[in-house]
């Protein structure tokens, strides 16, 4: 098993990174233009679940977690955890370019030092392989589930 | 008024629920294999089956459950400003530490420096 990605678990990994702030983005524009909701009146939630950005919003969570399940499914939680947190920085950048907001020094510096933590995982290797078994299984040879805690 | 031990409480719930969930939803997956390859055997059916029959992502996602209430809880007494950020960078070493200690993952200088990047780098975007 090699520890360096394919290509395709790059795209694994750039969905997870993209699918979630924009998933967000459509949420809170789509409640955004819905009016106040109560909790008295909690079928308007059930309503808004079937607006366009809503459900855009909604489809691209699901999008984000397929993808990020299997990313753990072939790669280490530390090591995928890093691409989850990049999510952070697609928002800011989404409200610097796309929405035109002013975004600040601390901003940037933050959006700098967990770009830097991406890019010192990524060099590594994706997976710890334990000497006596193969971390990723095909699952007929799966072992009972307790064991992997 | 909420004091500074019931808001350390808060956050402590959402930090230690997430990792729970984290961890146990990683455990699920390395357990049930490489989706890709199953995938490639069984089709996306074969692949969703072998998720959804796991009692590990389920444990996981309940956890992950817990922790998206807590924080709703959180946010009715607390400003966004501080659960956001101290949740999220806690969260990062809480699941690094959690991850060498149940995962067994080799969490080398690279990674530790990357999730102390990580936790400063969140607190920094939520200013």
């Amino acid at each position: 098993m090699s520890h360096r990605l394919k290509p395709d678990q790059y795209l694994v990994l750039f969905a997870v990174m993209i699918c979630a702030p924009l998933g967000d983005s459509c949420l809170k524009r789509g409640m955004a233009l819905l009016p106040p909701i109560s909790l008295s009146h909690p079928g308007v939630l059930i309503a808004a679940i079937f607006t366009p950005w809503i459900a855009i919003g909604i489809a691209l969570l699901i999008g984000f977690f397929a993808s990020y399940l299997t990313a753990l499914s072939w790669a280490d939680l530390t090591f995928v955890l890093p691409a989850t947190a990049f999510g952070n920085v697609v928002i800011v950048l989404i409200s610097y370019f796309w929405l035109h907001e002013h975004v600040s020094w601390q901003r940037w510096l933050g959006v700098f030092l967990i770009t830097a933590a991406v890019g010192f995982v990524a060099q590594g290797p994706s997976l710890t392989t334990h000497p006596d078994k193969n971390s990723v299984r095909h699952p007929a040879t799966i072992p009972p589930q307790s064991e992997a805690l | 008024m909420t004091g500074p031990l019931a808001a350390t409480g808060m956050i402590a719930a959402i930090v230690l629920a997430s990792t729970a969930g984290e961890v146990l939803t990683a455990a699920a997956m390395k357990s049930i294999g490489d989706l890709d390859e199953i995938r490639a055997h069984s089709g996306l059916p074969g692949a969703i089956r072998a998720v959804l029959t796991s009692p590990l992502f389920f444990s996981g996602v309940f956890f992950l459950a817990l922790a998206f209430f807590s924080l709703l809880f959180a946010l009715n007494h607390l400003t966004l400003s501080l659960v956001g950020p101290a949740a999220a960078s806690l969260t990062v070493i809480t699941n690094s530490i959690a991850a060498k200690l149940f995962l067994k993952e080799n969490v080398d200088r690279r990674r530790w420096t990357a999730a102390a990047l990580i936790c400063v780098g969140v607190y920094l975007l939520a200013h």
